[in-house]
């Protein structure tokens, strides 16, 4: 490890934490409903759409409806998604000649960009037309990040308001998220990325003579515009297969950085709006206080691991950290920052290739994705995941102190404690059950590149990563099969949506209730007590149950690499 | 009533029974009450099929299999064993009384008042007068109408000491089944055959079909989630080790499952609510179901009656302020006289203190050849004629008309002064004259109760509010509400605006406990979330409550707030407990699980446990015996102190939490070593 390294990350960290307050004010401006400076831009615009499509944007919605809206919104988007892919050959926009994808793997895509994944079974330069690029795949990485946003504000109302049923609007929610934050600040970040070097065309791949006098095809097209929505909406699907490890999709250090903060700006922002919403920002600085040291020391173990480099290479005389799978003008530090920060928001793009990180290096952006991407956490998602561990620490915790436990004045009973429950068993069930059956099944198995432990954690990662949404890959699984295709999809899906309908009915039932008014017997959910209380409880509830699988991937690979040994 | 506690906690009179009850709850329908408890049986039956199956092919490992199913089925007749224990403890109080009930007879007193005859004690009616005698038992639950007994209610408390029960005061009631000790007592029957005390305590230790409580059923959710989150960690375990070529035996399996799913609490938390009841009723509270003893802890605004809670029960006499040109003394001595046939705690109290301060005995009415002058309610005041003078004592108003104009106008307004004086610091002034002329005026003051102050403060400390009720005028409140350094008070309460207090109250969010006696108070008592009953109330009093309170104590509504917060407590820190002992768990049984296919794992024995078979068994000989461990502590609660609640939570999480992650290191490894020394692995 080195000092700049480490300056890089200590830089990373000071930038997304000034951005907190301004974002979160910026957002709570928005998602309350009030005028703000771009009205006069957008506010006709949106009130065109919602003409358009019939919605009466006063009206709120109970919990059960709103969730309702929302599936049947994604469920629309992920036909058209699905369509768009299955006839792109004969849709314009096409002039790489792109065909039709086969079944399995639009399914796949479909339900990779609507769950906000985008897990890529595909390259992109090699697949995709532009419009399925522009129209479909972009389109879903907006909307879909609105969606997450949407669910983490009828969260945080369901602890602000008292005594109502109703959780606000979905297409209000969608559409202001949508029209006021994303699309402004894509605007700008396209620019930027456009002004450093990241291509941005319409026009067809380029021809050029190599020195050698071969011809080579190089691909470019609309990558700046897709790149800003692809981090700021911690989507993570890359223009191109190599992701943000491609030339034109990171050309440098700056836009790696500007990449990186774009990943944690709106997640970090969201745990301020909280804080606004309820009345007390420190609720939210708490919040976001436990997902800063997680995600500190994920960077420190990583960064270690990869600095500390291969003991079988230095037997070979090698000495240095590992650089295998890096980009040179990266390096371990920002490698192993990003590979921190894209699994613990759920974004999944990525600089470096993570199957070539060292086994403990790599079991930290797996760990990320189990404990369900709560460390800041993707757009919205990272939010109502935290909520999720913040209702179960406060149920343990609070009776602790002889009360029936209440977070911010809303009693948590049976129903919370149920609905909370609920959305936390899906992640285990999906990541631990699907791996389960994938390396037993010879489907399965026939699709791994390495043998052993690492083979094991190449599958682990993949159902992981689909069900926590990231989308991020252990390069060595040949995922595009329609084993792989079919229930990494199924996994993105559960991951999502079974996990978003009993965060909403955790909502619907906090919003009808009364609040208690603090006393000195109601312990501070402000304090680093609770911060470390918080820790705790997702380390042990959201992590313990994973220790067996890890014991037998990263751990084991671990242990035999420091004895010397192959498989 | 400490000591009578933690003596029976090892009463082999109860543990003895509850052996067997444990085994009678073994019966599937009542396992199936607690759903982790409910699924260890389950494997246990699955492991205890397949041992026998093996058994019969002749398999190898058999004892090690067999000492796993033995531990397995530990921990489920360790969990029978908690609960029966914690029931077996107000059972056999019950089962004694059950006992009494039907032996006793009851001395009915005919219509002439004074000539009984001997009746069942089942057979007695709501109204009958009965006598009790020394040695009697006392037949149903009543009011003592005549008399002073000393009464052994050890039945029901557990307490030895005998108690003092009399006529009139707060001290009225007594509970059928409880033994007059010495002298006798008349008691009107309140309470008729099946619906005594004793009947709806036998019904609620006894009650199989207890009902779990708000809490606790979302205490069972979380654990039954906590279960099925480790069912699906270990149910993908054989086909991860069949990936890596190795295969793991069902027993050991079970035996991770069992051992990381939250048995401990699991198996005590119906002990934990049971004693949590139990506690209620060791300290005379009978509380009419487990909801109310939570809600207790939730209390935010307590609603206190000023007389009995706060003050003692009477106003005294604290000073004599003469008026100028009077001397104190004769003050003294003209209110002492005055007061001699005076038999009010008032009075008594005017008597006290002239001989206490003045040093003037007190004098016999007889010999003085004086005539006392009872208060009327037209006069509004009380004297004595003696020797041809007359002295009176009363209202000030009362004193100021009856002395007329016989004083000068300079005296009147000097009365008026101090009186007013004494009225604003809380107190009453009583006016004296003699002979018309105005002596000056005696200060009556409310006595606040010794180290109430402190019991507030402690409240507050809680996060609790106290309100003061009171019959007084605001002024008379203000002062005394300070003095107790209560936080708000209610003057010139009415059943009316006692009722909107609370209203108001909840619709703020908060819940509200108060006591109350009277019917007037019904109302009130059933709004309050927490209400309690004295026993001496009245039967409107007493069905409107969800508490009743057997010694009519209205300060006792603090310590029932905190045996609920009691109770929630050790419910949520021996989940934090189980919870934490997992880590411990895990390094003992996961480097064992797959060290042969693995060997690199062993790297993760950090305990250094002698071979994968003594991990095994020590981690779930460990998670058995802990919870004998905490069937003490499930009954007795944890403690509580009033340091509010961020340092409360520290306290018991640095305890819980942290000695909950360190303790099973220490036992596991403790064990490892004595099974290893026995060769049992």
């Amino acid at each position: 490890m080195t000092f700049s390294g480490w300056l890089q990350i200590i830089l990373f960290c000071a930038i997304v934490l000034a951005l907190v307050k301004p974002l979160g004010a910026y957002l709570t401006a928005v998602l309350g409903g009030g005028r703000i400076w771009l009205s006069p831009v957008f506010r006709p615009i949106e009130r065109g759409l919602y003409r358009l499509a019939g919605t009466r944007e006063d009206e709120e919605q109970h919990w059960l409806a709103y969730t309702l809206a929302m599936l049947a919104f994604s469920l629309v988007g992920f036909l058209a998604l699905y369509a768009i892919q299955r006839l792109q050959g004969v849709l314009p926009l096409n002039p790489a000649g792109m065909v039709n994808l086969p079944a399995d793997l639009a399914f796949n895509t479909a339900a990779s960009f609507v769950s906000n994944t985008n897990w890529q079974s595909y390259g992109g330069e090699s697949t995709m037309s532009y419009l399925t690029q522009m129209a479909g795949l972009t389109v879903q990485n907006f909307v879909s990040a609105a969606t997450g946003i949407a669910i983490a504000v009828a969260l945080i109302r369901a602890f602000a308001r008292k005594s109502v049923k109703t959780l606000g609007n979905f297409w209000v929610d969608m559409t202001r998220a949508t029209l006021y934050v994303l699309l402004p600040l894509c605007i700008v970040l396209t620019l930027v990325y456009v002004a450093l070097g990241v291509p941005q065309t319409l026009g067809a791949y380029v021809s050029a003579k190599t020195l050698e006098g071969a011809d080579q095809v190089i691909a470019v097209g609309p990558v700046a515009s897709q790149l800003a929505i692809k981090m700021l909406g911690t989507n993570g699907g890359g223009f191109f297969n190599a992701n943000s490890a491609h030339p034109f999709e990171n050309p440098g250090a700056l836009v790696n950085m500007i990449q990186m903060v774009s990943i944690f700006a709106i997640g970090a922002a969201l745990t301020n709006v909280f804080g606004r919403m309820v009345g007390d920002e420190r609720q939210g600085w708490a919040i976001l206080s436990a997902m800063g040291l997680l995600f500190i020391a994920g960077v420190a173990v990583c960064y270690w691991a990869e600095a500390a480099g291969n003991p079988l290479v230095h037997a070979l005389g090698l000495d240095g950290g590992n650089m295998e799978g890096k980009e040179a003008r990266f390096g371990i530090a920002l490698s192993a920052l990003f590979a921190v920060i894209t699994t613990a928001a759920s974004c999944g793009a990525v600089n470096a290739m993570h199957d070539s990180f060292m086994a403990l290096g790599g079991m930290i952006p797996l760990i990320n994705m189990m404990l369900g991407e709560i460390v800041v956490g993707g757009v919205g998602a990272g939010l109502y995941g935290a909520l999720l561990f913040v209702v179960v620490s406060i149920f343990v915790a609070g009776l602790m102190v002889g009360r029936t436990p209440e977070y911010l004045g809303k009693k948590i009973e049976a129903k919370e404690v149920k609905m909370a429950m609920l959305a936390l068993l899906i992640l285990p069930l999906v990541m631990l059950g699907l791996t389960a059956v994938a390396v037993v099944l010879p489907t399965g198995v026939a699709s791994m590149a390495n043998p052993g432990p690492h083979g094991f954690a190449e599958v682990l990662y993949a159902y992981v990563s689909a069900a926590a949404n990231n989308g991020s890959a252990f390069g060595g699984l040949s995922a595009n099969t329609p084993w792989y295709n079919t229930t990494l999809g199924l996994a993105m899906l559960m991951g999502r949506f079974l996990m978003i309908v009993p965060v909403m009915a955790l909502a619907g039932s906090l919003v009808t209730k009364k609040t208690v008014p603090a006393s000195a017997g109601t312990f501070p959910t402000h304090g680093p007590l609770f911060v470390g209380l918080l820790i705790g409880v997702i380390m042990i509830v959201g992590g313990l149950e994973f220790f067996p699988a890890l014991a037998l991937g990263p751990i084991v690979e671990h242990l035999a690499t420091v004895a010397g040994q192959t498989f | 009533m400490t000591q009578s506690r933690s003596s029976s906690l090892l009463d082999p009179s109860i543990l003895f029974p509850a052996l067997g009850g444990a085994f009678r709850k073994l019966d599937p329908r009542s396992l199936a009450r607690n759903p982790v408890m409910f699924v260890v049986a389950v494997v246990s039956v699955l492991t205890t099929v397949l041992f026998v199956k093996d058994l019969a092919v002749g398999a190898e490992n058999l004892g090690f299999s067999f000492q796993i199913i033995l531990w397995l089925w530990f921990t489920v007749f360790f969990a029978n064993f908690a609960e029966a224990v914690a029931e077996g403890r107000g059972k056999a109080q019950a089962d004694s009384l059950r006992r009494t009930r039907t032996e006793t007879e009851g001395k009915l007193i005919g219509a002439d008042g004074k000539s009984f005859k001997l009746v069942p004690g089942t057979s007695l009616k709501v109204g009958d007068l009965v006598l009790v005698e020394a040695g009697d038992i006392i037949p149903s639950d009543g009011e003592v109408v005549e008399g002073v007994a000393s009464v052994n209610e050890a039945a029901i408390t557990g307490e030895s000491a005998p108690v003092i029960r009399e006529s009139g005061g707060d001290r009225s009631a007594v509970t059928g089944g409880t033994q007059v000790l010495s002298d006798w007592i008349r008691v009107r029957i309140t309470a008729a055959a099946g619906s005594t005390f004793i009947d709806r305590m036998i019904s609620l230790v006894e009650g199989a079909e207890r009902q779990k409580t708000p809490n606790e059923i979302a205490l069972n959710i979380l654990l039954a989630g906590m279960t099925l989150i480790f069912v699906f960690a270990v149910v993908s375990i054989p086909s991860f080790a069949s990936y890596a070529g190795g295969s793991i035996p069902v027993a050991v399996l079970v035996a991770l499952f069992v051992t990381l799913i939250p048995t401990t609490i699991g198996a005590l938390l119906s002990a934990i609510g049971i004693a949590g009841m139990d506690r209620l009723v060791r300290f005379n509270v009978l509380a009419m179901s487990g909801r109310a003893v939570e809600a207790a802890g939730d209390v935010d605004t307590l609603l206190l009656d000023k007389t009995g809670t706060i003050t003692l029960g009477n106003r005294q006499a604290t000073e004599f302020r003469a008026l100028r040109g009077v001397p104190e003394n004769e003050l003294a001595d003209a209110a002492q006289l005055a007061s001699l046939a005076d038999e009010t705690p008032e009075g008594r109290s005017i008597t006290v203190l002239a001989k206490e301060k003045y040093n003037i005995r007190a004098r016999d009415m007889g010999t003085l050849n004086a005539t006392f002058v009872p208060f009327t309610a037209q006069s509004r005041m009380s004297g004595v004629d003696l020797d041809g003078s007359s002295i009176h004592k009363g209202a000030v108003e009362a004193v100021l008309r009856h002395v007329g104009n016989g004083a000068g106008s300079e005296a009147v307004r000097e009365l008026q002064s101090i009186a007013d004086e004494i009225a604003k610091a809380g107190g009453t002034p009583l006016g004296v004259a003699k002979d018309g002329k105005l002596l000056g005026v005696i200060y009556l003051k409310d006595i606040v109760k010794g180290g109430i102050r402190e019991r507030f403060a402690e409240l507050r400390r809680m996060g609790i509010r106290t309100v003061m009720i009171t019959g007084d005028n605001p002024m008379t409140a203000a002062a005394i509400a300070a003095e107790a350094g209560v936080d708000d008070f209610l003057a010139q309460a009415t059943p009316e605006n006692k009722l909107d207090l609370i209203r108001e109250e909840q619709a703020k969010g908060k819940l509200v406990a108060m006591c109350g006696d009277g019917t007037n108070d019904a109302p009130a008592l059933a709004q309050a979330d927490v209400g309690v009953a004295m026993n001496t109330g009245t039967v409107a009093a007493r069905e409107a409550g969800n508490m009743v309170d057997l010694d009519s104590d209205p300060t006792k509504l603090i310590e029932i707030v905190e045996i609920g917060k009691q109770l929630l407590m050790t419910r949520g820190a021996l989940t934090t407990f189980s919870i934490a002992n997992d880590i411990a768990k895990y390094f003992a049984i996961i480097p064992a699980m797959f060290l042969a296919f693995y060997p690199q794992l062993g790297a993760l024995n950090i305990m250094g446990l002698a071979s994968p078979q003594s991990a095994i068994l020590s981690a779930i000989i460990f998670n058995a015996l802990i919870i004998v461990a905490l069937i003490p502590l499930s009954l007795k609660g944890v403690a509580y102190r009033a340091v509010g609640a961020g340092a409360l939570l520290r306290r018991n999480l640095l305890i819980y939490g942290l000695g909950g992650i360190v303790v099973p290191f220490v036992g596991i490894k403790a064990i490892d070593l004595v099974i290893t020394a026995l060769g049992l692995a």
